[in-house]
């Protein structure tokens, strides 16, 4: 076996400052404050769907939807970019052993934390109830779009403190190949850029103007469209991270290697080109967008699938490698070889079970004409709690296990309450899935406030309750996740930290001369993106002429 | 770069799992006839009632076991709130909002489409079994969301 090269410039160990520490450790708190909140509401919205109503014990609350709101936009935009903003910054300053850019990163903390006080204020005085995706006609207090608008600026400054980190370094190492860990922590965030830029637009040109009455009406499918070119991409931004930690991380955690480094960066590549142009596949049922244009991104979705079916096989493979490196023999003997006694890696795993089913689900999604037995069915929320809700909120568990200790000096407060946690929520988001799913397929809808609906169908009760059991372990899973840091934070035994983040070795190393190297010239694949963004989404906004034709509606 | 026979093996499977996928959904909308909403013409939210075909909501016979409805959507209310159509009729939808997003679903087929104020959405579904489905919103609406709901009754044969 050739020799084994490093994911990072230098294994030996990098220590950032402590200030910058401190920053990173305070942007993933900010993330935990708001998954707090959202998991509230999620107990609440998933106990709506058995048909039990607890809205009465949450002070303060004036609606369902208001809380539905704050649970998406909790959960989904705060929680998973306070995470990526701490996480992948600080793989980048380890990978390249350098320290980040101060005014960059301390931007980009200020900014997340006035934007998520305006969205906090909107949301909590009940002026911004119309849910993460903020469609309009529907129009949020301005200080919701604003509020929004400043944490995409964070998660922006947070690539600038990367790219500085990056530039610098490949200015003081000429001809080297980038460390694979800097590699894809700094393209997860390229992508993320470039699918935000639309929703950026929507929101600083028609939505805020809207909401403040400088702009009398706005065009609803031109916004949603807008959103949409962002939604989608908006997925793999949550999910890159914790692909990041499966490929270059997992594998030490579990003795493993990681088997090409090429073959990784050509999985980033690809999720850096296809991710955007794949948006329209949301607006499969929408009127006023031309079928083949549907049936392209359609297709592009389907495209999108095979880096996530090569890294099935790559997390697989250095997996195995280290089930045998511990004794594992036989066709399977190695995954009870694992270790699984590591709420880290557990967490990980059952993530990793559990995306197979979302990944699945996905697929029936994108499938054109399927896509209209389920769209906006409870089936979606089924899909997509098993891929953001697990494959990367329990990834994100699983590295906080390691990384609020590494970050605060304090060791894992109990092993056995996260490992309790993990297989609670793994559990819960099974039975909460299948009772979603199952309700979808008989048509139950997503965004209803069920325990109050006037109309109802038999065929759902069984699917609500499973919903609402489900939902209940996912709400104890994420509380004990809670009492874990939280005591950790506090009372976690000082000096029993990791020493190090977990970096992984690869196998085969990247390559000096040939094409190999020209994987590293990140402007030319951005560019790249951008001629396939334009293919996708130039005919659309080709021809169609926006007709501002919706004033603003407040009805929550 | 070298890649391992099994990675190679794998990744051939998964893309004639994708590509198959692709072909039975070819094989869906151009054999089976399944379309999607696509450009139906745009009408003014606010002359959506002063508007044809809108400007008389309801189910009207076009031809020999073929109807048109015609739905408008409004916060919280589908207008008309029932049709009625005999068993083995294709119908015609034609729908659209007057004031935010809504959805129109009807239940147990895959009748799906967006209402979005400004667009006119079109879809067709024939109705082959007679019984009663639910007509949902099923896009977040406001307040009453959950209040939003029709029928379509699908009448058996005389």
């Amino acid at each position: 076996m050739a020799a084994l090269t490093p994911t990072v410039a230098d294994p030996a160990g990098y220590e950032l400052p402590d200030e910058q520490r401190r920053v990173l450790r305070w942007m993933l708190y900010i993330g935990y404050a708001a998954l707090t909140a959202g998991v509230f509401h999620g107990l609440a919205n998933a106990l709506s769907y058995a048909r039990i109503s607890i809205l009465g014990w949450f002070p303060g609350l004036h609606t369902y939807y208001q809380g539905l709101t704050a649970h998406g936009v909790a959960n989904v935009l705060i929680f998973t970019f306070s995470f990526a903003n701490g996480f992948l910054p600080l793989m980048t300053a380890r990978a390249l052993s350098r320290p980040l850019d101060r005014r960059f990163l301390w931007g980009s903390f200020l900014a997340l934390l006035l934007g998520n006080v305006l969205v906090i204020y909107a949301v909590v005085s009940n002026r911004a109830s119309v849910l993460f995706t903020a469609y309009a006609p529907l129009q949020a207090h301005w200080t919701f779009y604003l509020g929004l608008v400043l944490v995409v600026i964070s998660t922006w400054l947070a690539l600038a403190s990367m790219l500085v980190d990056l530039v610098g370094w490949r200015r003081q190492h000429p001809g080297a190949r980038i460390p694979l860990l800097a590699y894809v922590s700094v393209t997860s965030y390229l992508m993320w850029f470039l699918a935000s830029l639309p929703v950026a637009v929507s929101f600083l040109v028609f939505l805020l103007p809207w909401a403040l009455g400088l702009r009398a009406m706005v065009d609803p499918l031109l916004t949603r469209t807008l959103f949409w070119f962002t939604g989608h991409a908006i997925v793999y931004a949550w999910l890159l991270p914790a692909y990041v930690s499966w490929y270059a991380l997992l594998p030490r955690q579990v003795g493993g290697r990681l088997i090409s480094d090429s073959y990784t960066r050509i999985v980033w590549i690809l999720f850096l080109l296809l991710s955007i142009p794949t948006g329209i596949h949301h607006q499969y049922t929408d009127p006023g967008i031309s079928p083949t244009l549907k049936a392209f991104h359609g297709v592009l979705t389907f495209g999108i699938f095979f880096p996530s079916l090569a890294t099935a096989f790559s997390v697989m493979a250095a997996l195995e490698i280290g089930g045998r490196r511990r004794g594992g023999t036989g066709l399977l003997g190695w995954i009870p070889r694992l270790p699984w006694g590591d709420p880290s890696v557990t967490a990980q795993l059952l993530a990793m079970l559990t995306f197979v089913l979302g990944g699945a689900t996905g697929l029936i999604n994108a499938s054109y004409t399927m896509n209209q037995v389920i769209h906006n069915t409870t089936w979606v929320p089924g899909h997509f709690h098993m891929t953001v809700g697990t494959a990367v909120a329990l990834t994100f568990m699983g590295v906080a296990y390691w990384l609020i200790p590494y970050l605060t000096g304090r060791g894992l407060y109990s092993r056995r309450l996260a490992l309790a946690s993990t297989w609670i929520y793994t559990i819960g988001i099974l039975v909460f899935a299948r009772g979603m799913i199952d309700g979808g397929l008989h048509g139950m809808p997503r965004r209803t406030f069920m325990a109050a609906a006037t109309y109802y169908d038999p065929a759902w009760r069984l699917p609500g309750m499973l919903t609402g059991v489900g939902g209940t372990l996912m709400f104890i899973g994420v509380m004990l996740f809670f009492l874990v840091i939280g005591l950790t934070v506090l009372a976690g035994r000082r000096g029993e930290q990791p020493a190090d983040i977990p970096v992984s070795e690869t196998l085969t190393a990247p390559a000096l001369t040939g094409w190999e190297p020209r994987l590293d010239r990140l402007g030319w694949w951005v560019a790249a993106a951008v001629l396939l963004i334009v293919i996708a989404y130039g005919p659309f906004f080709l021809m169609y002429t926006p007709k501002a034709v919706s004033p603003g509606f407040k009805l929550f | 770069m070298k890649v391992h026979t099994y990675e190679r093996a794998f990744l051939a499977v998964g893309i004639v799992v994708l590509l198959s996928c692709l072909a039975a959904l070819l094989y869906a909308s151009l054999a089976m006839g399944i379309h999607l909403p696509g450009i139906s013409g745009r009408v003014d939210p606010k002359l959506v009632y002063k508007t044809a075909p809108f400007d008389h909501p309801g189910v009207r016979l076009a031809g020999l076991g073929h109807y048109e409805a015609v739905v408008v959507a409004q916060t919280w209310a589908f207008n008309p709130p029932v049709i009625r159509v005999p068993v083995g009729s294709t119908v015609y939808f034609t729908a659209t909002s007057i004031d935010v997003i809504h959805g129109l679903n009807v239940e147990g087929t895959r009748l799906n489409m967006m209402l979005i104020p400004g667009q006119i959405s079109r879809n067709t579904y024939r109705f082959t079994e007679p019984g009663e489905h639910l007509l949902i919103c099923h896009e977040y609406c406001g307040l009453g969301h959950h209040t939003m709901s029709g029928k379509v009754i699908v009448e058996p044969a005389p």
